[in-house]
This record gives C-alpha cells, sequence and structure tokens, in this order.
C-alpha cells in the first residue's frame, strides 16, 4: 500500500524523478508536472487521440494510463521529434508545407501516432495511412490535408 | 475529468495479485491493459479504492505452444495477437479478431484478458474465444480452474469469475486438420465495437464435407451467441452458397438482438445473416485450401495497423 509513488522516467532522452499520487494520469504528469505542453488533452477517455505520445516506442493514450505505472519507462512527446529548436522533423516539414493541420489542437498526437508509423511501415499506401490514422480525430482538415502531408514526407523519404 | 483517489498496489507475481485481492475483496480491480478501466474511473462510473496493477507481473503475457495446446498468458497485448506468428498459425480468429480491436494506440496497451474479463457483449474477441472452444484458466488465492469460453460469459459486462478470481490464461486448442476460420464484423467507423460481428470456424473432411462448424457471434445478444443453425445445416455437406444461404436464414431466428442508437433489433438480424453467409464461405474457403487464417501470400508484416 502506497500513499505517493516514484516515476522515473526518460522522456525524450532526459531523466526525471518525481513523487506523486497514484490516479495522477500520465498525461497530466507530462503537462503539469514535466511542462511538456505539446501534449495536448481532447476527451480524457481514450476516444480523441490527442493525447497520444510514444512509450517505449510504442504510440499509446497518454490519459488511459496512470503516470506510476510508466516508471522505468522512455517516453517519446512532441517536443522530441524536432532535431534542433527552429527546425522541424522532415514530418513536421511535410504537414507545414502540404497544410496539414489547421487548429492544430490534434496535431501532435497525429504526429506520434505517424512517427511510430512510419518507422515500421516506411513506404505506406493511402489506405494504409488512413488506417493508421484511425484513433486519432481531426475537426478541421477533413484528413486530406493530412493524408497528402504523410505521402509527401514518405516520397522524400524515398 | 479525474479518477477518484486509490492506493496502488503493483503485483510482483500472480500469487501476490491474488492475496491483495483477497485481502481487499470488491474495493479492489485489477489493472491490466487499463483501456476499459481507466476511461470508466475518468468518468468516475468505477471508483475502486485499490488497483492492483498486473503490468509488471514477469511472463504473465508470454505465448507458448504447449503439447496441442497455445497457451496465452491473460496480459498478451491486442498487438501480441495481431503480430505473433504463433497467434496467426494455430489461433488465426484470434489474430483477425484484433485487428477489428478500436486502434493502434489501444492495441498497444488493452490484453486479452482484461478485454475477455471485461465480457462487453460487442467486443470481438470473446466471440472469437467461444468459437476456438479455448479454455480460461482463472486461479485465487486458494485454488484455480478451468472454464470453457462459452460457459465463461454470464451476461452484459458479466462473467463466471468469482471476486477473488483472476483470469491468469487462454488456453487454444489445435486446429484439427482442415480446419478454417474467419473473423469479420460491420461497424460504422473503423475501430468502432461491432454492430454484429462473427467468429466462424469449420472443419471439413477429405471429401470436403463439413464435419464441424462454428459460428459466434458478438453484438447480437448479452454474451457471444453460439448459432446451432450452421452446424445443423451444413454437418455432411459440401459448402455451398445454397447452404450458406439457408443457414443465414435461420441465424437471425435464432437470437435476440439488442435495439439501441447504433441499430435496430431488426437491422442486426439481418447482418448476423449477411455475416453468417459470408464468414462461413470465408472459413470453408480457407479450411478447403488449407490456409486456416488466410495468411498466405500476405507480404510479412503486413500492415494491421
Amino acid at each position: 500500500m502506497i500513499g505517493r509513488v516514484r516515476v522515473r522516467v526518460v522522456v525524450n532522452g532526459v531523466r526525471h524523478e518525481r513523487e506523486v499520487e497514484p490516479r495522477l494520469l500520465l498525461s497530466d504528469f507530462i503537462r503539469h508536472e514535466l511542462g511538456l505542453t505539446g501534449t495536448h488533452v481532447g476527451c480524457e477517455h481514450g476516444v480523441c487521440g490527442a493525447c497520444t505520445v510514444q512509450l517505449d516506442g510504442e504510440p499509446i493514450r497518454s490519459c488511459l494510463m496512470f503516470a506510476a505505472q510508466a516508471d522505468g519507462a522512455a517516453i517519446a512527446t512532441v517536443e522530441g521529434l524536432a532535431p534542433a529548436p527552429g527546425e522541424l522533423a522532415p514530418l513536421q516539414a511535410a504537414f507545414r508545407e502540404a497544410h496539414g493541420l489547421q487548429c492544430g489542437y490534434c496535431t501532435p498526437g497525429i504526429l506520434m501516432t505517424l512517427d511510430a508509423f512510419l518507422k515500421a511501415h516506411p513506404h505506406p499506401d493511402e489506405a494504409d495511412i488512413r488506417a493508421a490514422l484511425s484513433g486519432n480525430l481531426c475537426r478541421c482538415t477533413g484528413y486530406q490535408h493530412i493524408v497528402a502531408a504523410v505521402l509527401l514526407a514518405t516520397r522524400r523519404n524515398a | 475529468m479525474k479518477p477518484a483517489p486509490f492506493d496502488y498496489v503493483v503485483a510482483e507475481s500472480v500469487e501476490h495479485a491474488l492475496a491483495a485481492k483477497r485481502r481487499y475483496g470488491d474495493e479492489a480491480r485489477f489493472l491490466a491493459g487499463g483501456q476499459s478501466l481507466v476511461p470508466a474511473m475518468n468518468f468516475r462510473l468505477a471508483q475502486p479504492a485499490v488497483l492492483i496493477d498486473l503490468n509488471r507481473i514477469p511472463g504473465l503475457g508470454d505465448v507458448r505452444r504447449e503439447n496441442d495446446v497455445l497457451a496465452i498468458g491473460a496480459l498478451a497485448r491486442h498487438r501480441t495477437l495481431e503480430h505473433d506468428p504463433n497467434v496467426a498459425r494455430h489461433a488465426p480468429a484470434l489474430a483477425e479478431a484484433a485487428t477489428y480491436v478500436a486502434h493502434p494506440q489501444i492495441r498497444n496497451r488493452g490484453t486479452l484478458g482484461g478485454n475477455l474479463a471485461q465480457a462487453d457483449p460487442a467486443s470481438e474477441l470473446p466471440a472469437a474465444a467461444v468459437a476456438l472452444d479455448a479454455s480460461l484458466h482463472v486461479r485465487s488465492a486458494g485454488s484455480e480452474r478451468q472454464i470453457a469460453a462459452r460457459d465463461f460469459f454470464t451476461g452484459v459486462f458479466a462473467t463466471a469469475l468469482e471476486p477473488d478470481e483472476m483470469l491468469v490464461r487462454i488456453d487454444v486448442p489445435a486446429l484439427p486438420p482442415r480446419t478454417g476460420t474467419a473473423f469479420m464484423e460491420i461497424a460504422r467507423r473503423r475501430g468502432d465495437y461491432a454492430i454484429v460481428g462473427i467468429a466462424a470456424v469449420v472443419t471439413v473432411d477429405d471429401a470436403r464435407r463439413c464435419v464441424r462448424v462454428r459460428a459466434v457471434l458478438c453484438g447480437a445478444g448479452n454474451s457471444p451467441v453460439c448459432l446451432a443453425a450452421p452446424e445443423r445445416v451444413l454437418a455432411g455437406h459440401r459448402g455451398s452458397e445454397a447452404g450458406f444461404a439457408e443457414a443465414a436464414a435461420l441465424a437471425g431466428r435464432e437470437i435476440d438482438p439488442p435495439a439501441n442508437v447504433h441499430a435496430t433489433a431488426d437491422y442486426r438480424r439481418h447482418l448476423a445473416g449477411v455475416l453468417v453467409r459470408r464468414a462461413l464461405a470465408l472459413a470453408v474457403s480457407r479450411a478447403e485450401g488449407g490456409d486456416p487464417g488466410g495468411w498466405r501470400g500476405r507480404p510479412a508484416g503486413r500492415i494491421t495497423t
């Protein structure tokens, strides 16, 4: 039985250690304890995908996991995608060029989903991309420009 | 919303988890993948006083071939069901059903044991487990037992598990030779729970006559519904469009499907017939082709995001 739990994680290559309540969601840990507010919180019940981060390389919903469960894990958030301040990762650059975002609320979750997807499937077709995006809601773009951005990124990668 | 406070126990072994459950009783819940429990906690529909986290128990998610059984640890993730070659080969209906469960991010966390113990009537994996004649290995602090999958699901979100019991392993018996399986469903959007889904398992003899026919629906009742008509119609005969159509016509009479905002009962009855016809045809063609799960010819590392 534990009142507060210790969480030791490596986020985007940086070590962090905190004592937190067991009920603290991983999404709130990332935003409020670590100050990494690029991870967005939409529905908080696993439907919208805005809070998607990578846990040991795999995209997951950070609102459906407690921070305590991530003890010992490596987490990647959208802040870790770009190679350096002022630069964009190739996928981010493609989103910018192809107008793959409008309000941008869903974008961090979509990028973290697609970053993992493209590592496993570097040459997807449009149907594969749409299937990969099934768990991320976007209410602005109608997905057309998002799919176009991913195709642009994969063409450059070819 | 945020979950209510709870005490957190990290189980180091199955024994540790079971002792904690015995100690805290109904106040405690096991935390497996958390993809149903945590949203319920975020809404405060569930407010367990104690969470017993199973995720750090070594080996609880292992998949092993033991004699004529594929033993799948309760903590095996949906992602493992999708991609593990042993599951694809020996429990192909589970592998195929897993591709229909929610979205990639959910499948990276959700577990087979958690899904079965949740017993959502629209969920895919319970139907596949029943169709494959799976046997569920259940333990408590003082005992262990096997429950046949067909006896495990007792109602909407209800199972045969006692409060101090935990599902630890799912045993899937080897498929007989010349067996084909198929899972398919109709849903409004990719990743939604099925309006109606079906798991079919058909074994044919060396003259291609159907010997054993299982067709199990999800979304068509309070728990998975194992239809009687398909075996009655097809046993002793070769699979034919006429036979599949007859089984499909009879299927709607066997079920009493729910009506809700997603679909009327009549529409579900209609879908059940359509799915019976399609799934039986596919399972028979896979049985006859010697390709139980229909994986032959698929590229390695196939995309099932």
